[in-house]
């Protein structure tokens, strides 16, 4: 009987997390629609790289993670950001440029920040970020802390020095990093099978002597036990895991990008939307009899007006003060 | 008080500030069991273990970027480069990452980090192994960069840049890690930003750095015995900040300058310190000011060939002379 | 397409202008031509002038505000064209000299070449030239030991101080003295404190031209002294025959000044030595007499120039005599009125002066002192006699002019004045 209430629990609060992370990729669907939109307004400048398709990662990922665990990501990080609990506003607003943004308007999409949350940034140069992940994990090995440090970045990045710079040393130092590969299938414009001699990103555990494992990015629920594996092998252990993650982005590679282009078809990324993670998350959760359409258009209105609340926020917020051009430059 | 080669004093710097701080670590190539390529960091592998005297594969990039990260995670690294020259390899993680994380955090993320070793050329290691970068990481805000001359000054100035909760470059020197100098015991701390007046005088200013600033001082003990003439000898020390102040006052005073710089004459430090005084101190100049610099051109292999490449006091005198209208 | 205004060169020498009054306002229309704002120089009241046609947008500078030359003063732009970026004004207000904005374009009315030419470039180091100014010395006379002539510290340190005790009571306040000051002995004396025993005036356009352009002679310009004394009897039975002669025709009448000018560009004629100019490496002597003419003016002087003058009649010399200081004190000269003169007079005779010294304009060699007509007791054919008398003080620059040369011109001059039918000769 003990045991039976136990069960129902432990399913009810799967089903509670499911339901969060349902949410939770609403809200980064329906932000980055609402981002896409300022930006054709000109409110927002520079680089914009959208998450729309690619939702399941981030958060089926940072939901295997405790609050004091680091995150560090590349310049496409709305979605961590906002997963890992930084308020739509405060992202919305630092596209915008603004004060109230996460990164007080200096940052902008691609280096949105929030310390409090161990949110350590987007960074804006290919792989670049990726050697600071295994920095972190060297802190927290250090320290003699049990925390993890999960880093993502695109598949492209795999080709970049610095991948293979950190992995070897993250491995050498048995750091507890888990290295997230997103592979969207293309860096910019090019095909990853074009560029790359193995096109399993996987693979290139082997040479540093790691733990891997290949998700299916379209399924958070995938994605989030195959984090808390890696978690596990990092956390106390100090074992690194290389996460190759496969999905798919719906978009262009930034706002100022062809959203299919040349480089792929237009029936390929149609193709793609029917694995989509919303819907196939929301269907199953329905199958289980556990979410109905109406309790789905609320979460759904939720998120909407969630984000267009950070819109109004980010449109009403000042711009920094002038003063701001020269502080941050050095610290005390 | 002690005498103590440059290269010791640096070590005592390290031992003292990972003594009083366990967030220090030092991580390089060589810096454990090997004691260093240059014997910097001889004992300290001993005495902290390797969990803080960090041996790496050569990969300058990637010890770079954990530096970089560890830094962010709040511990204070010291990441030892082999040579300035193989920390190109390194730039993006000094430029891109260090440099700018406070400001693009918008002061959320601040980088308590240093990265040191020795820059510019020592003997007949050709054309890779010979370059002076400080103009080019002079040139970055989020930066600070410290050259310092004698082991003084290695001490008091690695001493401040471990203590600093910015990315600190330290340039040293091949060259000067033997030379020997009076240091004072434990807290020695010299302010990074901060001249010095390494040798008072009158008539023309010697503006020098790390190395020139032992050319400089050979060049004004030259003047003085040739021609009479009182030459100031400031040695900058630290290149940013740059202690303006400290150059327009002596130049004020002298009316002249020469301005004494390890690397290569096109966008150096030099120009920097010629835009200072030509700024500040116009209206007591009495001569342009000039440079002695490498020579324009990769540095050669051949001894007498990497010979007049470098600056050298003889050359410093004659620019002296020049800006005093002796000749 | 926007037109920026910039404040104008309307005077040879102008640094800095004082807008006087706007004529047009924001958004009036202006064509090319119109006269947008009365402008105080150094010298007198310009008018800045319109060079495009459209509607003035930003006045950028108020009424009774100084800008350097090369300054935006306004912009003229379409109605609602955006004019942001045009017009935005530069430094307002800064320090002379210190423009950054664009050269103007150039004056249509500008002085005579000649004037400015002589403004020649002096090679010396900034500190050589900071010494100078501090010291009142004039670079131009130092040899440059130097690079190209080029003047350096140790060339001022072996020059004799001689011209600066002259030069320091009207020489601008010094700068602080740097640590490096090499002679302490010209720095300005230091204010008594204690009690407001004096008012500190800023300087007017005017009066700091006159500072600017005396400094440049009595010190650095070797100046001696010629007196003579005229019996003025033979010119005043002349002036009163002439005066009878026109009686109220209406054509004015003959004044003592109107003769000693006409007499002095005469006497000049005959003496080209004295209507020179000093350049810097040569003498200018002028084949044509530009007689200055110092009119007291509220708040300064300034010498309107009557051109060939010992070609034109008494009758004209008066008139324009007449038009010039009228439009001097009106401050309504044109620079080439005032500009381009080879030798001046200055009479302060209506002002019961018997005699004085004169500073010479520079480039000019010469100027001519005159004191008032006052009878005397003289002895004329062995009596005594009440005669009416002329005393009259050549200043000379000994660069160009020597002792017997002015005294010999001084000589001709006393005796047309003492003989004024000799100037029908």
């Amino acid at each position: 009987m003990a045991t039976a209430t136990a069960q129902t629990a432990k399913e009810q609060s799967h089903v509670e997390l499911e339901r969060r992370m349902l949410r939770q990729m609403l809200l980064i669907r329906r932000f980055e629609e609402k981002a896409a939109e300022a930006y054709a307004l000109g409110k927002i400048g520079g680089f914009c790289h959208l998450y729309i398709g690619q939702e399941a990662v981030a958060v089926g990922s940072l939901a295997a993670l405790r609050d004091d665990d680091y995150v560090i990501s590349s310049y496409r990080d709305h979605g961590q950001a906002l997963a890992r609990g930084v308020s739509a506003n405060a992202v919305m607003a630092e596209l915008f440029g603004k004060v109230t943004g996460c990164s007080k308007g200096k940052g902008g999409s691609m280096h949105l920040f929030d310390v409090e949350r161990r949110f350590m940034g987007g960074h804006g140069i290919v792989g670049g970020h990726i050697p600071l992940a295994a920095g972190i994990g060297f802190a927290i090995k250090y320290r003699g802390g049990d925390q993890v440090c999960i880093c993502y970045f695109g598949e492209a990045a795999v080709n970049i020095g610095a991948f293979h710079e950190a992995l070897n040393m993250a491995s050498v130092y048995k750091l507890p990093v888990i290295f997230c590969c997103e592979n969207n299938r293309y860096g910019m414009g090019t095909a990853f099978e074009r560029v790359a001699a193995v096109t399993d990103v996987v693979e290139h555990a082997c040479s540093y002597d790691m733990a891997a494992e290949l998700v299916n990015g379209m399924d958070v629920l995938a994605v989030h036990a195959a984090t808390q594996r890696a978690v596990e092998r990092a956390r106390g252990g100090g074992h690194p895991t290389l996460l190759e993650v496969r999905t798919y982005r719906y978009m262009g590679h930034s706002m100022s990008d062809p959203l299919h282009g040349v480089y792929r078809t237009k029936e390929e990324v149609e193709e793609q939307k029917k694995r989509d993670p919303i819907s196939q998350l929301a269907l199953k959760l329905k199958e289980e009899g556990v979410l109905d359409d109406a309790r789905l258009d609320a979460l759904d209105a939720e998120a909407r007006a969630e984000a267009e609340a950070a819109v109004k926020f980010a449109e009403e917020s000042p711009d920094p003060d002038p003063a701001e051009l020269h502080s941050d430059v050095l610290a005390d | 008080m002690p005498t103590l080669t440059y290269r010791d004093a640096l070590n005592q710097a390290l031992r003292e500030e990972m003594q009083r701080d366990p967030g220090v670590f030092l991580m390089g190539e060589e810096v454990g069991v090997y004691q260093g390529a240059y014997k910097v960091s001889r004992g300290l592998l001993e005495e902290f273990g390797p969990m803080r005297v960090v041996d790496t594969p050569i990969a300058e990039l990637g010890f770079a970027g954990i530096g970089v990260g560890a830094a962010m995670a709040g511990l204070r690294p010291v990441i030892e480069f082999m040579t300035w020259n193989f920390a190109v390899l390194a730039l993006d993680q000094i430029v891109n990452s260090a440099a700018k994380i406070l400001y693009e955090s918008g002061g959320q993320i601040p980088i308590p980090l240093v990265f040191r070793g020795p820059n510019g050329a020592a003997l007949q290691l050709a054309a890779q192994h010979s370059q002076a970068w400080e103009a080019w990481l002079s040139h970055i805000p989020g930066l600070k960069v410290v050259a310092p001359a004698t082991p003084a000054d290695a001490k008091g100035l690695l001493k401040s840049a471990i203590r600093d909760n910015n990315p600190v470059i330290v340039l040293e020197g091949e060259m000067l890690y033997n030379t020997k100098g009076e240091v004072p015991e434990s807290e020695h701390l010299v302010p990074i930003g901060r001249a010095e007046v390494k040798r008072p005088g009158r008539e023309v200013t010697l503006v020098s750095y790390s190395k020139t600033v032992g050319v400089a001082l050979k060049a004004a003990e030259q003047l003085a015995e040739q021609a009479g003439v009182s030459a100031e000898v400031l040695d900058l020390r630290s290149l940013r900040p740059l202690d303006e102040a400290a150059i327009v006052e002596s130049v004020a005073r002298t009316n002249r300058a020469v301005v004494v710089e390890e690397g290569w004459p096109h966008c150096g430090v030099g120009a920097q310190v010629v835009d200072v005084i030509q700024r500040e101190a116009f209206d007591h100049l009495d001569a342009p000011v000039l440079r002695v610099t490498q020579a324009d051109v990769p540095m050669p292999y051949n001894k007498q060939l990497e010979r007049l490449a470098k600056p050298t006091p003889e050359k410093v005198v004659a620019a002296a002379r020049r800006v005093l209208y002796l000749d | 397409m926007a037109t920026k205004v910039f404040m104008e060169a309307l005077s040879p020498t102008m640094e800095e202008g004082r807008v006087v009054k706007w004529l047009k306002r924001e958004g009036d229309p202006v064509t090319s031509g119109d006269t947008l704002a009365e402008v105080e120089t150094d010298k007198a009241v310009m008018d800045l002038v319109a060079r495009a046609d459209g509607v003035l947008r930003h006045v950028a500078v108020a009424e009774g505000q100084t800008v350097p030359v090369g300054n935006v003063v306004a912009v003229i732009a379409e109605p609602g064209e955006a004019v942001g970026e045009a017009g935005a004004p530069s430094a307002v207000g800064s320090a002379p000299g210190a423009a950054t904005a664009p050269a103007p374009p150039a004056p249509a009315t500008r002085a005579p070449p000649a004037a400015v030419a002589d403004a020649t470039r002096v090679r010396a180091s900034p500190l050589a030239k900071r010494m100078a100014r501090e010291a009142g010395l004039d670079l131009k006379l130092v040899t440059g030991s130097g690079p190209g002539g080029r003047v350096v510290r140790r060339d001022l340190e072996s020059a004799p101080p001689r011209a600066a005790a002259l030069a320091a009571p009207v020489s601008p306040a010094a700068p602080a003295p740097a640590p490096s000051e090499p002679r302490t002995a010209y720095r300005a004396p230091e204010v008594v404190p204690g009690g407001a025993a004096y008012e500190d005036v800023p300087l007017t356009q005017i009066r700091k031209a006159i500072a600017r352009r005396l400094v440049t002679s009595l010190g650095p310009v070797p100046h001696f002294f010629l007196t003579t004394e005229v019996d003025m009897e033979r010119a005043a039975e002349a002036r009163d025959a002439l005066n009878q002669e026109l009686g109220d025709r209406g054509e004015g009448k003959v004044s003592f000044n109107d003769i000693i000018i006409k007499a002095t560009a005469l006497a000049l004629t005959k003496h080209r030595a004295c209507n020179a100019w000093f350049q810097e490496d040569h003498v200018r002597y002028w084949q044509e007499v530009h007689l200055g003419m110092a009119v007291a003016v509220p708040d300064g002087l300034i010498t309107p120039v009557i051109r060939n003058a010992d070609r034109k009649s008494l009758l004209e010399i008066g008139r324009e005599a007449r038009e010039l200081a009228e439009k001097a004190r009106n401050r309504r000269l044109q620079p080439q009125e005032y500009t381009g003169s080879t030798f001046s007079v200055s009479n302060l005779g209506m002002f019961d002066i018997d005699e004085f010294t004169a500073v010479i304009n520079p480039p000019e060699a010469g100027i001519l002192a005159v004191g008032s007509i006052v009878p005397k007791a003289v002895v004329v054919d062995g009596q005594v006699g009440a005669r009416r008398r002329l005393r009259m003080t050549m200043s000379c620059d000994h660069r160009v002019i020597d002792g017997a040369t002015g005294a010999a011109f001084l000589q001709s001059l006393k005796q047309m004045l003492e003989n004024p039918l000799a100037m029908l000769l």
